[in-house]
């Protein structure tokens, strides 16, 4: 009897495992499959032209660095600065948690809610336009958790013994903070920023009322206040209005290309880090 | 023999519990002083509190005075850099930085503006050298401490220290984490450093301390019990807690 628990327990274990890797090589199996062969030089250089009746996507993987460029920026020195305040200077133990509490809920509210607020708040109540900016802007309030989560993590994996011999060289608490306890963050905030480049390459719904539909090719400042879309926003125009799924299967390959490289390099700047950390 | 710190009235509480209890101590220039005293007895307390290493503990209060060469350490006007500058401190465990051995001695001569490669590596020598670590590392500059011995990381430390060219050398139980050959070194570096600096030592180690150090401070539950000449109070302690702890009857 007890074998036969042992066995089905086992079976069970061995299913599930299998459902999720399955599932795993499905989907990209399909959407290379699909996708792959959609993937022409035209699609990736040029902008889509309904003179010509060709499609492209080069405005789109622009708009997307654009947005990810405009939001790394801004979500860079505030979130870092919070997670260095609320784990170095911080002293109302109450306080901090609070806020870990609030950040750790803000990551959970649906993209949706945020596209909402960002559009009542910097499009309506600003006067932005829809754009680069107001989109940037909303995945700041979006990743800024999450910037922050990983920043105070990692600042709190850096031994106390390094910031007292620092402090006992004489060092002012900021120049110890800046030369000893970064340093040895800064495989953690990596992983965080990379983290959120991948959140921000996969945003959509966010998206659709703060950077808009454009499918125009712009520069990086023109695109800041004009329509943009970037690829997620895409793929749903393309699949949604035109009908299009051989396009749209095309710039899923694309994205997970990215997603993959992301990820890669997520640990591959870790590995690194530990490296030449440990000599 | 000159006097170069000296403790008066000196009470410290964390919270609710008093650590100290009305400490008076004068601690003598170019002399090893040595703490010793069983766990919890205030004795590495009372050596944060000469270089203000407390200041990082919330709840840590203090009521009295420490001089530092007649100057009152918790003054009004105290520049906290300077004070640590000139009152080094090494640490129970190793913890060089997880960087290159030069940028680890180099940390704090670049923290009060030295620049130019050329006195770096002067400075960087000499304390090595001092520190009894320079033939380990002459040609490892650049490599990471971390990957340096336990008791190599330890002298890396002092050598640290040594290289803001501070006064007194303040050193927490330096040689509890480390081999015996190792804190044999260390105990040698200590005897050849009190020629130009004040060294007072925490250790729980008895021999550690008869073998080395001048005076001897025995702390029990806060209060400074007996201070004196070493031999003296290995030999003949006046106060018979003293007495009973040094031969081992209690601690």
């Amino acid at each position: 009897m007890r074998k036969f628990k042992e066995f089905i327990l086992n079976t069970g274990m061995r299913l599930a495992a299998l459902i999720t890797c399955g599932l795993l090589a499905f989907i990209i199996g399909n959407i290379l499959l699909r996708g792959v062969r959609y993937i022409t030089p035209q699609l990736l250089t040029t902008q889509t032209s309904y003179l010509n009746d060709t499609i492209g996507i080069l405005p789109n993987i622009l708009n997307t660095i654009y947005i990810i460029i405009v939001t790394m920026i801004i979500v860079l020195p505030i979130g870092i600065g919070a997670a260095v305040y609320l784990t170095e200077y911080a002293s109302n133990r109450y306080i901090v948690s609070i806020i870990s509490f609030a950040t750790e809920t803000l990551t959970g509210i649906p993209s949706i809610l945020f596209g909402l607020v960002g559009m009542l708040f910097f499009t309506q109540l600003m006067g932005l336009k829809q754009g680069i900016l107001a989109g940037g802007l909303t995945l700041v309030m979006m990743v800024l958790p999450t910037i922050v989560a990983n920043t105070r993590e990692s600042l709190l994996t850096v031994p106390n013994s390094y910031r007292e011999g620092a402090l006992a060289l004489g060092s002012g608490k900021w120049h110890m903070i800046r030369t000893v306890v970064l340093p040895n963050a800064l495989d953690g905030i990596l992983t965080g920023c990379i983290l959120s480049i991948g959140r921000i390459t996969g945003e959509s719904a966010a998206l659709l009322f703060t950077a808009g539909f454009g499918l125009r090719l712009l520069s990086f400042f023109n695109a800041l206040q004009s329509s943009s879309a970037t690829l997620t926003v895409a793929l749903y125009i393309y699949a949604n209005e035109h009908g299009n799924f051989n396009v749209s299967y095309a710039i899923a390959v694309v994205l997970m290309l990215i997603t993959l490289l992301l990820n890669l390099s997520a640990a591959r700047i870790t590995r690194k880090i530990k490296d030449r950390r440990n000599g | 023999m000159e006097t170069i710190i000296e403790t008066k009235k000196l009470n410290l509480w964390y919270g609710d519990h008093q650590a100290l209890y009305s400490v008076d101590v004068e601690i003598q220039d170019k002399e090893i002083t040595a703490l010793i005293g069983p766990s919890g007895c205030g004795k590495s307390t009372f050596l944060k509190t000469l270089n203000r290493m407390n200041d990082l503990v919330e709840s840590c209060r203090i009521e009295g005075s420490v001089f530092f060469k007649g100057k009152n350490v918790y003054g009004d006007k105290v520049n906290l850099t300077e004070l640590r500058t000139r009152i080094g401190m090494v640490f129970q465990k190793p913890n060089p930085f997880p960087m290159s051995i030069y940028d680890n001695i180099a940390y704090g001569p670049r923290l009060h503006g030295v620049k130019g490669r050329k006195k770096l590596d002067e400075i960087v020598e000499r304390s090595l050298r001092q520190a009894a670590i320079w033939g380990e590392t002459k040609d490892c500059l650049k490599k990471s401490a971390l990957g340096m011995s336990g008791g190599q990381q330890q002298r890396i430390c002092i050598a640290r220290a040594l290289a803001v060219e501070p006064e007194v050398l303040l050193m927490d139980e330096p040689t509890s984490a480390l081999d015996p050959i190792s804190t044999g070194k260390i105990e040698e570096l200590a005897l050849e450093l009190k020629e130009n600096y004040s060294i007072i030592i925490v250790t729980h180690n008895m021999q550690q301390a008869s073998r080395i150090s001048d005076k001897t401070a025995f702390f029990l539950l806060g209060k400074l019990v007996e201070f004196g000449d070493t031999e003296q109070i290995f030999n003949s302690p006046n106060d018979k807690r003293t007495d009973d702890y040094i031969s081992g009857r209690f601690g």
